[in-house]
């Protein structure tokens, strides 16, 4: 029995809360304006925790158990930074307030810039963009900036490799640029060969992923950003995987100019069911001033007695705002509370276990599942999931079976140029149990696959609904309910 | 810190990759910039943190301590402590985008449950899962406009009374669009104007006409008639909304709006000093398939079993790549899912009470206002819950006054309006007791007199 909508839950009259009544004398309202009807429903409070509580035990999540996905980094969320954020003098304070009455804010701002500055290697960062694909549009309008403001207007191309997110061709097509792919060589790296073909004085930039999304570190990278820099382009960081570099390596030290970081993958903000995420944007020197403001800095210096006063300025050739006021603070908070609480060594022992972890996964399904490229893998590694003598099998098909061990799947049929890709990231909260279950379950599926596909087939048999026609919900497209017809 | 590991666990686990040591995982990482030395403070223990970060919240004053008149497109509402206590569970906060459908049931459901309230609330037909927050929703439906019309439509005309923060994010999306020209909201543009002075900026070349209801000063128009002279023209007319003003007045669907975008914040999001809000996007059945972010569908299972899927998802970047019209990847997910849970328990009566007390405080902040010497209403039109005062000082004077009092003051207008020196725009909500509103009004005739 499916949970009835909150719709279909509800009665004529029923009220889930109640307000006071007005303590000043009441206006007449402007008649002609108001609304006649407004359609929504009535429930009691009850009503509507339990319906959401019921809702909620439909779903998988990280707290109630092991999400490999590939290229999303599922690590825990600390509780802490959900207290941290509701803090009363966080959370009410108003965007719009003068900057001496928000000096926690601004402080709070300013010492993450500057963290994400020291991690990343950039010189200047900008907080306000709202997710990775955000912080991606902004770096790409960043790079279209700093050619147009040095009149170099035949730049038009931005080159992305075939192991690229789908949101960096997506990114470059929406900033005005035309988007030439450039393959990948045998050991999975840029194919140096290919990317010095395209290198010319039309090349913008190349949006490069390091580590890519095959989990393998760039072994040509120097080399891929000399050529790039070269002939006068930039070189756009997708920081989607810097969970991998945290304390191992800085962006900004390998000559990468700007970069985006997830809040809500490396530094354990929750996905929130998909979003809110936070996508801030690093740069390097000579493209600090088009960062979309505005930023947090300090504009009068503090000595011994009293602090320094930190205000908001717009950099001077900013390509603009990229939305309302400064970002997404409240993501803010709980990034800066985990970062406080690890220091130098455990930003790096979050790198260096989130390896740790991926390798041994690694090497346990090693041998059972075909492996596209076969290197020591950085916090992610992408296993094919076929088998010759199993052909009726196909990646969706594990992924669903592993619902039914209580898994989540990986990502799977992505990177595109691994055929039926599952990627799989285990991150670096995951203990060995864990991960040794999950291997388990695994190399049964493998095993499953060649002496009873079926099973694979009809999975997933103990989930709450089983594989959904999309097909139907794309050619009958209810996208809406209503208030029952007996109700309205 | 939250890494599990023993170091005997460790040890199987390097022997089982093969390798001597954790240090050897990272040798394709060229020597020379491995294992940098980071500049960070020493690690702190959760308690340390929290004191820490308690510290600094406590270095700002919040609404909590003042009385807030500040609006401006962030609103102080109460927030019913049953939305917090839902979105707070693990499985919804710590769940993934619902890619895997048989696992993610509640997240779509609750998504294709805020499609339908936010449909029903703008009287359009069918909503997105959310955008970031209003701006970017507005630059969004910018963005579809232009698709719409192939880019053979260059015009975009923006009442300068729509947010200045939503038409400057609208114009940094466009940068990259060939021969756009966005008009209308020039400096020296009338900030009084009224619907129909935007007729004469509409032709054959105009892709989008955008307003804000209620405007940015909080005035409430009929936009019928330009919603019609929009339409003769083909072009199409987008109003950014505030979704608590249509707890009362009547929807933009009811104008013939094709497009509606809007900031959501009022819908039982903090105002968490500016973010994460949500973006409202709703549009007509027709332009179903150049909606930019996700759809949530219904449909059964091999079963008949009812069950929600992402639906049109061909539209999308991880599908299209290059020729997908947008970007967009995660959306505001615990954000919709907030609004969702403050809309079921306001439902048609608590929505509607809210609203008509904010009209109610405001209306009696207005008129008492208004009858100071040296202030002036400069409302040509009925308002919602915001209003333009002319004051006899410049506002941050007076806001500095005002803080001094426990108040926290209006928006001072002159900072984005070069002909609006001196004007201060001043929000009530149902937050504002009798006692603020009173004490407001004594504090501005005490500053007028010094």
């Amino acid at each position: 029995m499916s949970e009835p909508t909150i719709y279909e839950l509800s009665s004529p009259g029923r009220r889930g809360v109640r307000y006071p009544a007005s303590d000043v004398p009441l206006s007449p309202l402007p008649e002609d304006c108001l609304r006649k009807d407004l359609p929504l429903p009535e429930l009691s409070e009850l009503d509507v925790i339990r319906h959401f509580t019921n809702l909620s035990k439909l779903n998988y999540s990280i707290d109630s158990g092991y999400y490999p996905l590939g290229s999303c980094t599922m690590k825990y969320n600390p509780k802490i930074n959900e207290e941290t954020a509701r803090l009363p003098g966080f959370a009410f304070t108003h965007p719009l307030q003068p900057v001496e009455t928000v000096q926690g804010n601004l402080a709070l701002m300013f010492e993450l810039q500057e963290w994400l500055k020291e991690i990343s290697g950039f010189a200047s960062v900008s907080l306000q963009p709202a997710a990775g694909a955000h912080g991606e549009f902004t770096g790409v309008m960043i790079i279209r900036a700093y050619h147009l403001s040095r009149n170099d207007t035949k730049r038009t191309k931005m080159l992305i490799p075939d192991s690229a997110h789908g949101t960096n061709p997506a990114t470059s097509a929406m900033s005005g640029f035309e988007v030439v792919g450039i393959p990948s060589d045998a050991r999975g790296n840029v194919d140096l060969e290919a990317l010095k073909k395209v290198c010319d004085d039309q090349v913008a930039g190349l949006m490069l992923t390091n580590p890519n999304t095959l989990g393998l570190f760039e072994e040509n990278i120097l080399e891929v950003i000399q050529m790039v820099h070269n002939v006068g382009g930039l070189v756009y960081g997708d920081g989607a995987n810097l969970n991998a570099l945290l304390g191992i390596a800085r962006p900004g030290d390998l000559g990468i100019d700007v970069m985006h970081f997830n809040l809500h993958k490396t530094f354990s903000t929750p996905h929130g069911g998909g979003g809110p995420g936070s996508g801030p944007v690093g740069v390097a020197k000579h493209l600090a001033d088009f960062l979309p403001g505005p930023i947090v800095d300090i504009i009068e210096e503090g000595d011994d007695d009293t602090p320094p006063l930190y205000g908001l300025v717009t950099p001077p050739k900013t390509i603009g705002r990229v939305k309302s006021f400064y970002g997404h603070f409240g993501m803010m908070v709980r990034a800066y509370t985990y970062i406080a609480m690890h220091g130098p060594d455990g930003i790096r022992q979050i790198a260096e276990n989130a390896v740790l972890n991926a390798n041994y996964l690694l090497s346990l399904l090693r041998g059972k599942y075909h492996l596209a490229y076969d290197r020591i893998c950085m916090h992610e590694f992408v296993l094919e999931g076929r088998w010759d003598d199993a052909p009726e099998v196909h990646a969706l098909d594990i992924s669903k079976r592993l619902m039914d061990y209580n898994f989540h799947p990986p990502t799977n049929y992505f990177p595109l140029i691994v055929h039926e890709a599952l990627m799989i990231e285990p991150t670096e909260t995951e203990n060995k149990q864990t991960l040794d279950a999950f291997a388990e379950a695994m190399l049964k599926i493998a095993e499953e696959a060649h002496s009873n596909p079926q099973v694979l087939k009809d999975a997933p048999h103990n989930t709450p609904v089983g594989r959904l026609d999309e097909v139907k919900a794309a050619k009958e497209l209810v996208l809406c309910c209503w208030i029952p017809e007996k109700d309205a | 810190m939250f890494v599990p590991h023993t170091d005997t666990e460790r040890e199987q686990m390097l022997r089982s990759i093969g390798v001597g040591s954790v240090e050897k995982l990272f040798d394709a990482v060229p020597s020379k910039y491995r294992f940098p030395k980071l500049d960070l403070p020493q690690a702190l223990t959760e308690m340390e943190a929290m004191q820490q970060l308690t510290d600094l919240s406590l270095a700002n004053e919040s609404a909590r301590d003042l009385a807030c008149f500040l609006g401006a497109g962030a609103y102080n509402h109460y927030i019913p402590a049953a939305v917090d206590s839902i979105i707070r569970r693990g499985e919804f906060l710590t769940a993934y985008t619902p890619y895997q459908p048989e696992v993610s049931q509640g997240t779509l459901q609750a998504i294709f449950e805020y499609q339908s309230l936010i449909t029903n609330l703008t009287g359009m037909d069918v909503s997105n899962a959310s955008h970031y927050d209003g701006a970017t929703a507005t630059a969004e439906a910018a963005v579809m406009a232009y698709h719409n019309f192939r880019g053979r439509r260059q015009k975009f005309v923006l009442s300068p009374t729509v947010n200045p923060q939503y038409r400057e994010t609208l114009r940094t999306y466009l940068q990259g669009y060939e021969g756009i020209e966005v008009v209308g909201d020039e400096k020296d543009a009338d900030p009084f104007l009224r619907p129909e002075d935007l007729f004469s900026l509409i032709d054959q070349n105009t892709a989008l006409v955008v307003v804000q209801y209620p405007d940015f000063f909080g005035r409430i128009f009929d936009y019928t008639a330009l919603a019609q002279k929009v339409h003769e023209a083909g072009a199409l007319f987008a109003v950014a909304v505030n979704p608590m003003a249509l707890g009362l007045f009547k929807t933009p669907g009811e104008f013939g709006a094709d497009i509606v975008v809007g900031e959501g914040q009022p819908l039982g999001i903090p105002m968490s000093f500016g973010g994460p809000y949500l973006g409202i996007f709703a549009t007509r059945s027709e332009f179903v398939r150049k909606i930019s972010g996700r759809l949530v569908g219904e449909t059964v299972d091999g079963n008949g079993r009812r069950g929600y899927v992402l639906t049109l998802t061909a539209r999308e970047q991880h599908i299209r790549r290059e020729r997908a019209t947008s970007n967009i990847c995660t959306n505001q997910g615990l954000i919709a899912l907030a609004s969702t849970v403050y809309m079921s328990l306001l439902g048609k009566n608590g929505l509607r009470e809210v609203a008509e007390l904010c009209y109610h405080k405001a209306h009696y902040a207005a008129e008492k206002i208004g009858a100071i010497p040296g202030y002036s209403l400069c409302a040509n039109a009925p308002f919602f819950h915001e209003f333009l005062v002319c004051c006899p000082i410049p506002v941050e004077e007076i806001n500095l006054h005002l803080l001094d009092h426990g108040i926290l003051g209006g928006y001072d207008l002159g900072k984005d309006y070069p002909s609006l020196k001196n004007h201060m725009l001043i929000a009530v909500t149902e937050m504002n007791t009798k006692e603020d509103i009173d004490m407001l009004c004594e504090v501005l005739e005490e500053v007028s007199h010094e």
